[in-house]
């Protein structure tokens, strides 16, 4: 039994490989063999560790990364060479754009072979250069354990980010000498830059000198953990913030302060308030075309604060008045250690008129369930307790304007790289990080069939994820976009054939029931979440539902779409 | 604009291919790229022309020093730089014409590095202007080959030291 040798010398790279993710604290990896990964699976047989099989790699990588996002640890993924590798890239580039902290390893064929066109061998380390925080090829094994000590360093310090280790297998079988790690030093790579006093003096010069002053929240204030902080800035200042979809739950959704999504499908008085303010503290943000379309209308009377760790995302699309580079909980703590607290009356006078005058659409419908009530039912039902986790289309945008989320790590959702086929996966990554939370996911009939074979990891670990599925028989977000620039062109993007979701969860041994009737809407869901296990809804919403307000691509913070 | 930017990086294997996948991916545009090792064996010093306005080139440089393998960026001023090429340029030509190029070589201290009936090498060696120059003077003649290592650069310690003071 390898358990015996596990703990003498001379281990193989392969279970060293397992007892350097163990003693890093790592208690789940989600992963799926292969050829070139069986020395690496032998190990993780004896690992302390719980290996998630699920039935692709995408998948795989998706669950690693909910399983990060609700936690905020990394998330572990392992895949064999070649096609298990490159079934990773998605899921890469997907934390790579929401700065999500993941470590994948793959197996690799052996070093003699590389190059060579050998069986399964691609070369995931040139694939993944420009889509991870960084990347590794592992050509000797006595680097391996250190290589392994910096990818977890890197995945989590600084910008958090996916890390790639490939692992020949020759690399896997060789015997090393137990590792002595050296603490991880990497010249030039600075992850926590020393705040400069100056550029926090001068934020706090400038927001006392602001009448309209306005926060744009971003996964940089959930990455830091810097939600008490900023409650007590925004609170003490009266300064209404908008959240985008990673800082979605930074600010509680139902303070009067909060405005929601802003930006492409943000409510109109969110953009306004934008477009108003005479100050823009940026926290942890990008300026996303999403979010800003054209940098020139997104705020034009406003000084601009941008507060990031990240240095070069300062000034990469719009420009700065007052950089601030640091750590965002470490400089709004300097930041309440020298401001003084000043109330704006006539400020959010005129913001409480915005929204007066501005409310999100709410269509109602007794005849077909408009897909807007099953999101405002889920918000109402779940009262921020719950992750909700959702895919990608026009189901995610109305989640984001009508979930009530009041927590961080509550709201779950591929924003940068808007992957479809990430829901059901991240919610059982979620489902494994919080098993003591209720984890609710809402996908449209499209997303939901891109990654549907993780329903059998759902059974096997009998997770009791709520799974919704709206289902308006559409690539709604697409055919939307047709609507209107396309003439009502609908290529490709209504559905010739739907499956019955509510067979294919009984193939699965899944309880499912699908809702068609506005009426029984909010009592569905309530079974669903009083109901033990996992449970499936689908519910059958009018096709073509629009996600308003819009404002179409590269426009301004005023130009909205005229339905 | 041009801007000249001197990199100081791990020597690790991949590590041009980090930098080369990062100009290329965020579509800057390269004048030329030259690596070489140092006085450390651990270290590489990676010289980059680029070119572009000038929030690009600001770019360019905040990008390049988010590399985890990037040590050190520095933009530098050819004013505060210690810069040179290397060309190697073929010219086909009659052993008659030999003399004219000759002199032209002798004026700009370049070297014959190879020489048949036919046509001869010229090893060149320079600023990017002066190597510009050379070419410019065999134009009448026929140009059969050319390579050029692109620029690489230094900051001068008199410069640095200017800088300081300033």
């Amino acid at each position: 039994m390898s358990n015996n040798t596990k703990q003498g010398p001379g281990r193989t790279g392969a279970q060293i490989l397992v007892s350097v993710l163990e003693q890093a604290g790592v208690d789940l990896v989600f992963g799926y063999p292969g050829g070139q990964a069986i020395p690496l699976y032998d190990a993780i047989y004896d690992a302390k560790f719980k290996h998630i099989l699920t039935r692709h790699e995408q998948g795989a990588a998706h669950a690693a990364d909910g399983y990060a996002r609700a936690t905020g640890k990394v998330g572990v993924v392992v895949a064999t060479s070649g096609p298990g590798a490159t079934n990773l890239v998605t899921g890469l580039a997907t934390a790579n754009m929401d700065s999500v902290p993941l470590l994948a390893v793959t197996g690799q064929v052996p070093t003699a072979n590389i190059g060579n066109d050998t069986f399964q061998e691609a070369d995931i380390y040139g694939i993944s250069m420009p889509i991870t925080k960084y990347n590794y090829l592992v050509t000797r094994a006595e680097k391996l354990p250190q290589i392994l000590a910096e990818a977890l360093y890197l995945a989590q310090t600084g910008r958090p980010g996916p890390i790639l280790v490939d692992v020949p297998k020759d690399i896997q079988v060789a015997v090393l000498a137990p590792p002595e790690l050296a603490p991880v030093s990497i010249p030039g790579y600075n992850p926590e830059p020393a705040i400069q006093s100056s550029q926090v003096e001068a934020l706090v010069e400038a927001l006392r000198q602001s009448r309209r002053p306005l926060a744009y929240l971003g996964g940089g204030v959930t990455v830091s953990g810097a939600e008490k902080e900023l409650f007590r800035l925004l609170t003490e200042n009266d300064i209404p913030a908008v959240s985008t979809l990673m800082a979605k739950g930074v600010f509680p959704d139902d303070h009067p302060l909060a405005l929601g999504l802003p930006g492409m499908h943000g409510a109109k008085y969110s953009n306004l308030a934008i477009y108003e303010s005479d100050l823009i503290l940026c926290l942890g943000a990008r300026f996303d075309d999403r979010v800003a379309g054209n940098v020139r209308r997104f705020a034009p009377r406003a000084r601009m604060v941008h507060v990031d760790i990240d240095a070069a995302e300062i000034g990469k699309r719009v420009e700065t008045h007052i950089p601030v580079v640091g750590d965002l909980k470490n400089v709004l703590i300097r930041v309440l250690d020298l401001v003084n607290p000043v109330r704006r009356p006539d400020w959010l006078h005129q913001v409480a008129e915005l929204k007066r005058k501005h409310p999100l659409p709410i269509p109602q419908d007794d005849e077909i369930i408009k897909p807007q009530s099953v999101i405002r039912a889920i918000s109402e039902v779940t009262d921020g307790e719950a992750i909700i986790v959702t895919d990608v289309g026009q189901h995610q945008m109305w989640a984001a304007q009508l979930i009530v989320s009041k927590k961080p790590r509550r709201f779950l959702s591929s924003g940068g790289l808007g992957t479809m086929g990430f829901g059901l996966p991240a919610a059982v990554g979620a489902q494994f990080g919080r098993p003591d939370l209720p984890v609710l996911l809402i996908a449209g009939d499209g997303g939901f069939q891109m990654n549907i074979q993780e329903l059998a990891t759902v059974r096997e670990h009998n997770l009791p994820i709520k799974m919704v599925v709206v289902n308006n028989g559409c690539l709604g977000m697409v055919r939307q976009w047709q609507q209107f620039f396309f003439q009502r062109r609908y290529s490709s993007t209504i559905w010739n054939y739907m499956p019955d979701f509510v067979k294919i969860c009984a193939g699965y041994d899944l309880p499912a029931r699908r809702v068609t009737e506005p009426r029984e809407v909010r009592g569905a869901i309530e079974a669903m979440m009083a109901a033990p296990g996992p449970q499936f809804l689908e519910f059958k919403v009018a096709p073509e539902e629009n996600v308003l307000p819009m404002i179409p691509a590269g426009g301004g913070q005023t130009e909205f779409y005229d339905v | 604009m041009k801007k000249m930017i001197s990199l100081l990086v791990r020597n690790r294997p991949g590590v041009l291919s980090h930098v080369a996948s990062l100009v290329t991916r965020r579509g800057y545009n390269v004048e030329s790229i030259a690596a070489g090792p140092t006085e450390n064996e651990t270290r590489t010093r990676i010289t980059l022309v680029v070119s572009g306005d000038e929030r690009e080139l600001e770019q360019v440089t905040k990008q390049l020093r988010k590399l985890i393998d990037c040590i050190e960026v520095r933009d530098l001023k050819y004013s505060q730089a210690v810069t040179g090429e290397v060309a190697l340029v073929t010219v086909a030509v009659d052993p008659e014409k030999r003399g004219e190029i000759m002199s032209l070589a002798n004026t700009f201290g370049a070297k014959i590095a190879d020489l048949d009936e036919k046509s001869l090498t010229l090893q060149v060696v320079g600023s990017s202007h002066m190597v510009d120059m050379v070419i410019t003077g065999l134009a009448p003649y026929r140009i059969k080959s050319m390579a050029r290592t692109g620029l690489v650069a230094l900051p001068m310690d008199s410069g640095e030291k200017k800088e300081m003071l300033s």
